[in-house]
């Protein structure tokens, strides 16, 4: 029943989404503004522990998570950042997350790696490469149980694929004919080894093929051609006709964490300058200027409002207080722990 | 009161709670179609239907991963490892995520799941299969760890698994499966977290839980004859442990000895010996003794696992070496 | 240079030895082959000599401690010297020459006057250093303002522990046997070197209880009189000949604390009640119901008793503190036919006696041979404890008053 099918090509005469457009591209945008924020901040120690940005990859958080509804639910791994803002967390709770500040989304306790907010679905920000799969698989499994038409997407890299825990989450989805979506965020690189010197095929979609369910390849530099594919696996999930997996490829522009360079030992300036120049932020723009949806004055507006909301977030975290010493023990266990 | 086996005891707990709460499910390798592989889920599927007795493939990263997720949106998993030797496949569910879900989330995220199944040694089983893992669990912090010795508390203390809103590790035995007891007819739960007393004493304390509980008895009973009078203190949970509980009893015996079926290093005993080390220094009369599983892996022949097992006559030299007796 | 006195190894196997008493005070004179103190070896008391000529400059250890072969307790040197401090191996002084003796005057021992008291910023503690105690047995002593010092540890190595404390506080213990006195259940008798190497050549030679037997054959004549007699008076009196033993061993045990007794490891336990354990078979083996004080009890009271408590024991209903305890036991097989036997001592008891049949005998009185009622016993007896001519005379005692019952009360 597999079927792997290539989206690589967008539809040029695509309008549907146009409404959307600006939105999608603002968000875009702060991501990206965000991110280059969020590095300086680590420069100067504002940020510790790992710091892992979303650079370069805008498209895919912006494209997938825009055709969910507010009842779904959305899992990562530790580049979250990007997919956290997309799901409609503010700037403030994610830069005050990254400070380590009480207001932070987690508290403080969770850190760039650790982003969560249940009121919106997004359940973490999780650190170890494919832990994250089984548990999307799980969300949709309650969905199943519960009988509701709620559909879980889960995000990881395409080094992910290649762990236990991805085949194993998901041959039972496919088994069970979950209602999830896994999305490869292929950018190429796990940390610093290629795709090529990882993975016995480069062809992650057929994959899909070994657990009875769909696999498609897509463009993650054109969110809308991100968004349409989407748009098709949710479908199917909200039908109860079973997951699907998309391998969205799409490339960092940055380092793998902040302790990295962007180029270096494992993959070449000219490659990394080679793919900046086809930036999801402008094949976006571009698309709208051919559609008169946005001229040089909106960019500047666009742009200044992204501005205004980064400084906000950044002075925000700053000014935050750090936790109270006695959220050291807090949240360990629930809060009356006696049982019945 | 009935009298039931330590299996029929946890089955009728997973019946009652799968009764009383609809977001309950089980879920593991052969939990449904065939009934369990220490029947421990007999009836279930007949009686609560596929949704909610799984059967999965044998993936217990995969499965312990699914349960946890949709235990972190509010379902009350109960995830059947087959043995906790399997559950190695599925620590980094358990450990990374089920038991700090909580705490990296800021509290915005519970985790109310119950992983369960036989731990420790049977008999002839070899190294793989032969292995107890308590200490392991009751290192994480976020964790409870449950281990009954007696079909009442197993009962009493799966439904209390349950219905916690923290994940909970609980470790049966499959030598404890068949082990009958007197269970309430009415319906109870027994509190997570409190230890109790299977044996009065006022010479020396035997600190045991799950599989020790009753060579340490019979230890009790052979050092009776002997004049030394043992308290029997069964954990029941090691994490939390009852602190209270142990302190209060080396303060009427002054001497220890805690029996555990693991290895010894960082052992239960380990912890227990450091608690009451720092907290009861002064009611101490001998220094501690602890019994447990030599330092190696479970050989398979049968003399060779005897003489590695804790047992009884152990128990009972490390009883009367507190007493100065040996 | 001040010299070391060591404790000397006394005899070929001593490893240890209790400073039984000095001769010397610090401040005395004292001249090569002095005799410096008298030590208790494991074998006797021996003299400990000097060594080297001058004054005693400190005595290290206090009397009755008891001092490893090797360790310093004591220093001779020149009057006013330094004793070297802590673990210094100093030299030993030249080899002593022989020098022309003033053959010391002993004097009476004395304190040194403070004047000399150079050497006196004295260690007290002595070179062994602190106190061993178990921390609970610390705090007793704390709360009942006990010295730690004054206590003998009888735990390994000498450790203190709780019983040791509990016990000096206890008032005086009566140390002969007699009338059972609340409060003073029991004398603890130290082990002297010679009883430690009794015990450990003994343990050497034949297992954890070197055990040994003596058997002795009683004339029960007067004994099944008494009994038919008794029995004629009272018609529903019901009591065995075990019950007449159970009482009569318990008289006889009283005035042989020596047998009443338990081995302790480091001590023998001498009660001063008599707590007779019973053998009783039951299906899954046997168990030991305990009649306490027997020898305070009657006859009557010893025979009910024992019949509740044997029948409570073959239905498994005793509880631990009526099967512990006894200070002795009574193994009888008479009525399975047996003649006679041995029976194993229950630890930490000292003594076990196993009662055969009663049956007729031919044996010769007074010259002329008839038939008389005759049974055997026998005492197995843990020789750490009993020594043969101790057990022997308990038995000649026991065997008295079961060939003349009144024995018992004279």
């Amino acid at each position: 029943m597999a079927v792997s099918t290539d989206r690589r090509a967008p539809s040029t005469s695509e309008t549907r989404y146009s409404a959307e457009y600006r939105d999608w591209l603002r968000m875009m945008v702060l991501i990206r503004r965000f991110e280059e924020r969020a590095g300086e901040a680590y420069a100067v120690g504002q940020i510790g522990g790992f710091c892992h940005l979303y650079i370069g990859q805008e498209a895919v958080a912006v494209g997938t998570i825009s055709a969910l509804r507010a009842d779904d639910y959305v899992i990562s791994a530790y580049r979250e950042h990007g997919q956290a803002l997309a799901r409609g967390m503010s700037s403030r709770s994610v830069m005050a997350e990254l400070f380590g500040k009480a207001t932070g989304c987690s508290g403080g306790k969770g850190g760039s790696m650790h982003l969560f907010d249940s009121s919106l679905g997004f359940l973490g920000g999780h650190g170890i490469v494919g832990g994250q799969i089984p548990l999307g698989a799980g969300f949709a499994w309650a969905a199943k149980y519960r009988k509701t038409d709620q559909v879980s997407l889960t995000f990881f890299g395409e080094a992910a694929a290649n762990i236990g825990s991805f085949h194993e989450a998901l041959n039972m989805a496919g088994l069970w004919k979950l209602p999830a979506i896994f999305v490869i965020e292929n950018n190429g690189y796990g940390m610093g080894t290629a795709m090529k010197r990882a993975s016995a095929i480069d062809d992650f979609a057929i994959r899909a093929d070994s657990y009875g369910m769909p696999g498609v390849s897509v463009d993650g530099q054109d969110v809308l051609t991100v968004r349409a594919a989407m748009d098709e696996a949710v479908e199917r999930a909200r039908a109860g006709e079973g997951p699907t997996l998309m391998d969205i490829q799409t490339y960092r522009y940055v380092g793998h964490s902040m302790s990295d360079a962007p180029h270096g030992t494992y993959r070449s300036k000219d490659e990394v300058e080679e793919r900046r120049s086809r930036d999801p932020l402008d094949v976006l723009e571009r698309r709208m200027r051919e559609l008169n949806l946005i001229d040089d004055d909106g960019m500047a507006e666009l742009a200044a409002e992204v501005a205004a909301e980064v400084a906000d977030a950044v002075q925000f975290a700053e000014e935050s207080p750090e936790p109270d010493a006695e959220q050291l023990f807090s949240d360990v266990y629930a809060p009356n722990q006696g049982t019945v | 009161m009935a009298t039931m086996t330590y299996r029929d005891a946890l089955n009728a707990a997973l019946r009652e709670e799968m009764t009383r709460d609809g977001d309950v499910y089980l879920m593991g390798e052969e939990v449904a179609e065939y009934d369990g592989a220490y029947k421990v889920s007999r009836g279930l599927l007949k009686e609560f239907g596929p949704l909610r007795v799984v059967d999965t493939p044998i993936a217990e990263l995969g499965f312990t991963g699914i349960g946890v997720g949709s235990a972190m949106v509010g379902l009350r998993p109960v995830i059947e490892m087959m043995t906790w030797n399997f559950a190695l496949l599925a620590i980094d569910q358990i450990v990374n995520v089920a038991a700090k879900i909580r705490y990296m989330s800021g509290g915005q995220v519970a985790c109310p799941i119950v992983f369960r199944g036989p731990g420790g040694a049977a008999l002839q089983l070899g190294a793989q299969h032969s292995q107890a893992f308590e200490s392991w669990y009751a290192h994480i912090p976020g964790l409870k760890v449950v281990m009954p010795a007696t079909p009442a508390d197993a009962k009493g203390l799966l439904k209390a698994a349950i219905r916690d809103d923290d994940p909970v590790v609980f470790i049966e035995g499959e030598m404890l499966y068949n082990v009958k007891g007197e269970v309430p007819d009415e319906e109870y739960v027994t509190p997570i977290g409190v230890a109790d007393i299977k044996r009065a004493g006022a010479d020396a304390t035997i600190v045991c839980h799950s599989k020790t509980v009753k060579p340490s008895l019979q230890a009790a009973k052979t050092l009776a004859g002997e004049g030394i009078d043992c308290e029997v203190l069964d954990l029941r949970t090691i994490r939390p442990l009852d602190v209270e509980a142990i302190l209060r009893s080396v303060a009427k015996t002054n001497r220890l000895v805690i029996a555990e079926e693991g290895w010894g290093f960082a052992g239960v005993g380990a912890e227990v010996s450091d608690l009451v080390q720092r907290e009861a220094f002064d009611d101490l009369d001998a220094p501690i003794r602890r019994v447990h599983q030599a330092d190696v892996p479970m050989p398979y022949n049968k003399h060779l696992e005897k003489a590695a097992k804790t047992d009884a006559p152990k128990i009972a030299s490390a009883v009367r070496a507190v007493c100065y007796r040996d | 240079m001040a010299t070391k006195v060591v404790m000397e190894a006394l005899s070929p196997t001593m490893e240890e030895g209790i400073l039984v008493e000095w001769k010397k005070a610090e401040g005395d004179p004292v001249t090569t082959g002095d005799v410096l103190a008298e030590v208790e070896t494991d074998k006797a008391v021996m003299e400990l000599v000097a060594r080297a000529d001058g004054v005693m400059l400190k005595l290290v250890v206090a009397a009755g401690a008891t001092v490893p072969v090797a360790e310093v307790v004591g220093w001779i040197g020149e009057p006013g010297e330094a004793v070297p401090s802590g673990s210094d191996d100093a030299p030993a002084a030249a080899p002593a020459a022989a020098p022309a003796a003033a053959p010391a005057a002993p004097t009476p021992a004395t304190h040194p006057e403070p004047a000399a008291a150079v050497a006196a910023p004295a260690v007290p503690a002595a070179a062994s250093g602190r106190i061993k105690a178990s921390p609970v047995a610390r705090r007793m002593a704390e709360e009942r303002g006990l010295d730690l010092g004054a206590i003998t540890g009888s735990g390994p190595e000498g450790r203190i522990i709780k019983r040791d404390v509990a016990a000096t506080t206890a008032t005086p213990m009566p140390v002969t046997g007699g009338a059972p006195t609340a409060g003073a259940a029991f004398t603890d008798v130290a082990n002297s070197q010679m009883r430690k190497a009794i015990a450990k050549r003994l343990v050497q030679s034949i297992g954890p209880i070197p055990t040994f037997y003596l058997t002795a054959e009683v004339d029960m004549e007067r004994a099944t009189e008494a009994r038919e007699a008794l029995l004629a008076r009272d018609k529903d009196g019901r009591f065995s000949f075990n019950d007449i033993l159970i009482r009569t061993t318990a008289a006889a045990l009283a005035q042989h604390p020596a047998v009443n007794a338990w081995w302790m490891d480091d001590h023998i336990r001498q009660w001063q009640d008599v707590h007779i354990g019973v053998a009783v078979a039951i299906d899954e083996g046997l168990i030991t119901p305990v009649i306490r004080h027997a020898n305070t009890k009657s006859l009557r009271a010893i025979s009910a008793e024992v019949r509740e408590l044997a029948g409570r024991a073959r239905a498994k209903k005793l509880a631990p503190e009526e099967y512990t305890g006894a200070t002795f036991t009574i193994s009888n097989l008479g009525m399975f036919g047996i003649d006679e036997f041995t029976a194993i001592i229950n630890p930490p008891e000292a003594g076990i006696l196993a009662v055969g049949r009663i049956e007729p005998k031919p044996v010769v009185i007074d010259g002329a041979v008839v038939i008389r009622r005759r049974m055997r016993l026998t005492l197995s007896c843990d020789h750490r404890v009993i020594d043969g001519a101790t057990g022997a005379q308990f038995l000649q005692t026991l065997v008295g008053m079961l060939e003349h019952p009144l024995a018992m009360v004279w």
